[in-house]
């Protein structure tokens, strides 16, 4: 390992920008004649929209255009898609209502817009909104998964009776009968997974640009996947063909998933754009945020699992509803099915089960991937479950857990996932030793007698990430694939460029993809560029989420890399009069192993270029290009415990010690590694303890602000313990799996697992509120 | 529309704006500051914190005439040419930051944090004064540690004044 190379914990490149103030968003950028829109957007969570008066609004100051749904469809703008196919169990497809960019008759959530204004400034348009009269008809509208699939209950589309979008399975329901038929003890739950806000610091935002002349759109926009993004704008909204449509996605600031999806008010702000022949942008506000950004998680689940006498398990029976909100998002259907369903193995030996799910309409905002996706869902239902039955059967948690690990790989389990390697034991024995598990009745004694409930929680994960096969995803109903793609360019004098289809939003690509650079060729980071989130610039990419741009698009650019080399080294060879084979790369220079003889990399780079005395036959130039399709998902694993304590006066709860370790393959740099499973944990922390997102009956978001969701502060946090086994991952040259998602799908379980433990009550659900603690405490319902 | 004057990062502005602007909104769209981000709209995600005559302040919930006749320093005025204040180099070398976003507001808080406590600070304290300012990216647990390095090296550059 050099001092740039793999495993330095390099500091960031990027970071002077962000420190000094020079970082460039969205809202950062000003085009020349650029107006601003403001979205009217529907106070009712369903109702028939029967006229928009924008007249008063026309006449004020500044106000440039008005624009309805209507108008939208008339200009055949195409309705949202969702990019992945779910077949119900009884073989029919999914069954989805249309979602207009703007609601031409009916709105479905509070939140949805129904017509836009377009002004000289923000506050224009802002003024100008509240001159525009709209008539709703209100209809009856439902929040509730609960009350929404019962009979009787207000429909949301037409196309899906009694509000159902599917009802799927997944393993063998007789294998699992039989499993429970046979059974010595059988552990049963019922667990909510909080609906949650992913509050990404940076709102959404986009500015729209339309050359007349050449027919030609640009959009600046805040996304994790800018060439997903035209595809989906050129494919299905029929905005621009893509070689008329430039994606721009400069600085985001974070995404957690939100970011992926393409919204209507990028729709809208391309085609207003066009309409009034200026740039429009658009930026949101917290609030609309909080009414339109994806929401995560809001799940409703029974879970049920089978021991034998030994306390092996048997089989998993699980009963999911999924709230979809009121349309479905771009990846949404995948979420609680194939990033749910197929990990309900968890780190165990589960020889049967059987997993079903409904996905459900609401008159709520719609949900879709958020930090984890799917994986956060089961891993909470598992360890809540295996923390559940070890209380039951009256054995140490994590006895129950070894008894039942996986340790033999590669493991196939019963819901499609085949996991290469781990070793579970490894991480949980870590996690122990460093949080002295042994001496915790200790503790908690001493506690006790201080007056506070002390309580120690576990939750042993895993996921599946660096999505993903594009076989794989195909043949389950995904409508892209999910390679990625990289470019290495040589310039002339010895610097390199890399282009990447990653987007980086807080993750530091443009340093640990340096890293490898400098890993292979051994030149200095500071002569090595990453270019990303530009259509223009980069030829495709499938962006940044599910954990995936270290195991996928850092690979990319490792097969870049080769071929790079592998022509750089016949030229140096050549210039050299060497032969290739004894060709070796060390400090930037090639050199002819053995021997003092040696060409440094900027004159190799020179020779391609200037071609004077190139070997036969060779193109010049010292560029190339790669496309990487994973072989297998990577599977990242660890073992999280949470110390804690209750004051049993007031319900509130205070981290004692919080230990995270985790098996990510190999690191490209630590320093950022933890980094991330810092963030992932304080979003698993949060929703176990503060966050969600709260409708009434009638569908009013009662949380549309940060007064009303409690975010996660820097005094509801510890100081984290961080440790790492490591199994190098077998699918990938670099051995990598991938770190982005872990804290948030490993965290949530850990901390209601040792609050529970604490007060003694295992019902209880997140957030664990003090009052929601203070109640289970004290014994009445909260 | 009324004309504000105020010094920010030690110059002289005169700037006229309508009476309902707040002060983020002169420093980016007016003046392109633009490293003071708006992150919420109820004052409680502090990526607006400037300084406004010493002190931190969000600039989201101070009209712009309000700061008439003040000193404005923001994210950019913090560096002495290339040279890095101690909390923008302690953000780095801790890796205090992800995305950035929060990070301007999150510094300009954490120097007045500093200052206040004259360098006599622990995690307790700088977990409780940061309450105003929210990061989704980091968990705080870097930005913890930036702040209380920065402290160190804050108080040695004044003992070496």
């Amino acid at each position: 390992m050099g001092v740039e190379g793999i495993g330095a914990r390099v500091v960031r490149k990027e970071d002077k920008r962000f420190i000094t103030g020079k970082g460039r968003y969205v809202d950062d950028v000003k085009l020349t004649g650029m107006t601003h829109a403001h979205f009217i957007r529907s106070p009712h969570a369903h109702a028939k929209v029967k006229s928009i008066d924008p007249s008063a609004a026309l006449k004020m100051p500044g106000v440039v255009a008005v624009l309805n749904g209507k108008q939208l469809v008339d200009d055949k703008v195409g309705n949202l898609i969702c990019g992945w196919a779910i077949t119900s169990k009884d073989g029919s497809p999914m069954k989805m209502g249309a979602w207009p960019a703007m609601a031409p008759e009916t709105v479905r959530f509070v939140g949805q817009a129904v017509a836009v204004v377009i002004a000289e400034s923000k506050n224009l348009a802002r003024d100008a909104a509240e001159a525009v009269v709209v008539d709703y008809e209100e209809l009856p509208a439902v929040a509730d998964i609960r009350a929404a699939i019962k009979p009787g209950a207000p429909q949301l589309h037409p196309e899906a009776p009694g509000n159902v979008v599917y009802d799927w399975a997944i393993g063998d329901e007789n294998a699992v009968k039989d499993a429970f038929s046979k059974a010595a003890n059988v552990v049963k739950m019922e667990l909510t997974n909080n609906r949650l806000v992913p509050n990404a610091m940076e709102p959404r935002a986009a500015i729209a640009d339309y050359d007349a002349a050449e027919e030609h759109f640009t959009l600046y926009t805040t996304s994790q996947n800018p060439h997903v993004a035209r595809l989906v704008l050129s494919a299905f909204y029929n905005i621009a063909p893509e070689h008329k449509l430039r994606v721009i996605a400069p600085d985001v600031g974070g995404g957690f998933g939100s970011k992926i999806f393409i919204y209507p008010e990028e729709m809208v702000a391309l085609w207003a754009s066009k309409k009034v022949g200026r740039p429009v942008k658009w930026t949101g506000d917290r609030t609309e945020a909080f009414l339109t950004d994806a929401h995560g998680r809001d799940h409703v689940s029974t879970a049920e699992m089978a021991f034998d006498k030994d306390n092996k398990i048997l089989g998993l029976r699980v009963k999911t509803y999924a709230n979809f909100g009121a349309y479905m998002s771009l990846f949404s259907s995948s979420v609680p099915t194939y990033l749910y369903a197929t990990l309900l193995s968890g780190q165990y030996i589960i020889p049967a089960i059987y997993a079903e799910v409904m996905g459900v309409y609401t008159n709520t905002t719609p949900v879709d991937a958020y930090r984890g996706a799917g994986r956060p869902e089961a891993s909470y239902l598992l360890e809540r479950l295996m923390e559940t039955a070890a209380r039951q059967l009256k054995v140490d948690p994590t006895e129950l857990r070894r008894k039942n690990f996986i340790t033999q790989f590669p493991h196939q389990t019963p819901v499609i996932m085949a996991y290469d390697t781990g070793d579970f034991v490894a991480s949980l024995d870590a996690a122990m030793k460093a949080i002295d598990y042994a001496g915790f009745a200790g503790r908690k004694a001493k506690a006790k007698a201080e007056g506070k409930l002390r309580g120690i929680g576990v939750s042993c994960y895993i996921e599946a990430c660096g999505i993903a096969p594009s076989k794989a995803v195909g043949s389950l109903g995904a409508g892209v694939g999910l390679w990625e793609s990289a470019e290495v360019r040589v310039n002339p004098v010895g610097t390199i460029e890399i282009l990447t289809g990653s987007h980086s939003h807080g993750q530091g690509h443009e340093t640990t993809f340096c890293q490898l650079v400098a890993e292979r060729l051994g030149v200095p980071i500071s002569q090595v560029s990453i270019v990303h989130g530009d259509t223009d610039k980069v030829q495709f990419g499938m962006g940044t989420y599910g954990s995936r741009s270290a195991a996928v698009g850092l690979t990319a650019i490792l097969k870049a890399m080769e071929k790079m080399e592998a022509k750089a080294r016949k030229i140096a060879a050549h210039a050299l009069e060497a032969s290739e084979a004894d060709i070796v790369i060390e400090n930037g220079e090639f050199k002819v192993t053995g021997t003092d003889k040696a060409i440094a990399l900027p004159m190799v780079a020179l020779a391609a270029y200037t071609a004077h005395n190139l070997p036969e036959g060779m193109e010049p130039g010292l560029k190339e290009s790669a496309f990487y399709d994973p072989t297998n998902f990577t599977f990242p694993a660890g073992a999280y415990i949470c110390e804690l304590e209750v004051d049993p006066g007031t319900g509130k709860t205070t981290f004692v010690n919080f230990v995270a370790v985790d098996d990510f393959g190999r690191m490209i740099n630590p320093m950022i590694v933890e980094g991330q499973v810092h963030g992932g944990l304080a979003q698993g922390i949060g929703q176990a303890l503060l966050e969600h997102a709260v409708y009434d009956g009638s569908g009013q978001p009662v949380t549309a602000s940060f007064m009303d969701y409690t975010m996660p502060r820097a005094d509801d946090l510890p100081s984290f313990k961080i440790d790492h086994t490591t199994t190098l991952c077998p699918g990938n040259p670099l051995g990598i799996k991938g770190c982005g998602e872990a804290g948030a799908i490993g965290a949530s379980a850990a901390v209601i697992n040792a609050i529970t433990d604490a007060i003694g009550n295992n019902r209880l659900e997140m957030p664990a509120t003090p009052d929601r603690v203070w109640h289970a405490i004290h014994g009445q319902a909260a | 529309m009324s004309t504000v004057k105020l010094t920010v990062n030690g110059k002289a502005v005169s700037v006229d704006v309508e009476d309902r602007t707040l002060l983020v909104n002169l420093l980016r769209d007016h003046l392109n500051l633009t490293g003071t981000h708006v992150g919420c709209d109820t004052s409680q995600c502090g990526a607006c914190v400037v300084h406004i005559d010493g002190r931190a302040v969000k600039s989201c919930t101070v009209l712009a005439g309000q700061a008439d006749g003040c000193n404005v320093t923001t994210i950019e005025g913090i560096a002495t040419g290339d040279e890095l204040h101690p909390m923008q180099a302690a953000f780095r070398d801790n890796h205090g930051l992800q995305c950035g976003f929060c990070t301007p507001g999150m510094i300009m808080s954490a120097i007045d944090i500093v200052k206040r406590y004259g360098g006599q600070l622990d995690e307790a304290t700088v977990r409780h004064e940061l309450e105003g300012n929210i990061c989704r990216c980091t968990g705080y647990h870097n930005i913890v540690k930036a702040v209380l390095d920065a402290a160190g090296r804050m108080k040695v550059a004044q003992a070496a004044e």
